[in-house]
């Protein structure tokens, strides 16, 4: 009995390689935070996923809760950051965008479902005072 | 006669790329994001004096959502399931009640002469109120809107909200706003973190 040809099989992981090449994106940051986000049917996808910036707000994971706690915190990037650090973070971010697209960026705020609303008042003021006024709030789509 | 190449073993590329299929998987994400788009209003110029923008009482609505996330719509207390009926009584204004906003005939790009709602509705929420809370709310309020673009559009081109073109549907926009207004944080009942 002859093998059966195995060379173009290569060929087909390659294309479901391509494939999740291309409509996947890189997980850059870690969660240090749970965020499990709240329903809302009325949730609309985001235009520009490339334009969007994240603040994560939610209590540290359990691994890290001996350490910071289970307050409610704010993770910026890949650290555990305060209201006042969202300035910085903002021009990075902005810098980080190309010129023409800077007036288009998104800022989503991926808040747990049992924060409370007082530590997003402040991320919402100190969003107002750097004018990044478009915001997301991340929410799951359910009917 | 040239000497003939051996081929090279090639059936270990498919375990090659199989390993690096099994490394994107891992470290990409798929999720698209989805959420409730908002407009935060620019910061007061601390120069500029304060000054309280006449709003006609009857073209404001406020919406309180006090730390044990009951809701306040108006004067009287609303279990969340009623808010859209409420939202949406008070920007269509049926039956021309001189307590709910005016309709202001308005000239509107392609279509002519409307009647559009003044209404604002005022977010307002608690230090205490849950984030959970916070969305239901935020998400009837743009449920009603949706409603009435949906109901608008039908009556204008007679079809749903989202069939239609983009010029079309700044035209309903224009005639069906969003006026919703999360105001400044105010510090209501006792603070919870």
């Amino acid at each position: 009995m002859p093998a059966i040809t195995s060379s173009s099989l290569s060929d087909i992981v390659f294309m479901l390689l391509f494939f999740f090449m291309v409509t996947t994106q890189l997980r850059e940051t870690e969660n240090k935070v749970v965020v499990k986000i709240p329903q809302a049917s009325e949730a609309a996808k985001l235009e520009r996923k490339d334009l969007a910036s994240y603040i994560n707000i939610g209590t540290p994971i359990p691994s890290l809760q001996a350490q910071y706690g289970t307050d409610a915190r704010i993770q910026l990037n890949d650290s555990f950051k305060t209201t006042s650090d969202i300035r910085d973070f903002i021009a990075a971010e902005r810098d980080s965008k190309s010129e023409a697209d800077r007036s288009f960026m998104t800022v989503c705020i991926r808040a747990d479902q049992d924060v409370r609303m007082g530590i997003i008042t402040d991320v919402k003021q100190e969003l107002r005072r750097c004018s990044a006024l478009k915001i997301m709030y991340s929410s799951r789509k359910a009917e | 006669m040239a000497k003939k190449t051996p081929a090279i073993n090639s059936s270990s590329t498919a375990d090659i790329a199989f390993l690096l299929l099994c490394y994107f998987l891992m470290t990409t994400t798929m999720g698209t994001q989805t959420g409730l788009s908002r407009r935060l209003p620019p910061m007061p110029d601390p120069n500029q004096k304060v000054e309280d923008q006449k709003v006609n009482r009857r073209n404001i609505i406020i919406v309180k959502i006090n730390s044990a996330d009951r809701i306040l719509a108006g004067s009287e207390p609303i279990d969340v399931s009623q808010l859209k009926d409420k939202i949406k009584i008070f920007l269509t204004n049926p039956t021309d009640d001189p307590s709910l906003p005016v309709m202001e005939p308005t000239e509107i790009e392609g279509l002519g002469t409307r009647p559009v709602s003044k209404g604002v509705i005022s977010l307002q929420n608690d230090r205490g109120t849950s984030y959970q809370a916070y969305i239901a709310v935020q998400n009837e309020l743009v449920k009603a809107v949706n409603e009435l673009r949906d109901e608008a559009s039908m009556r204008e081109y007679g079809r749903k909200y989202l069939a239609l073109t983009e010029e079309q549907q700044k035209t309903i926009k224009d005639l069906v706003p969003q006026q919703i207004s999360e105001a400044e944080p105010k510090d209501v009942g006792k603070r919870r973190r």
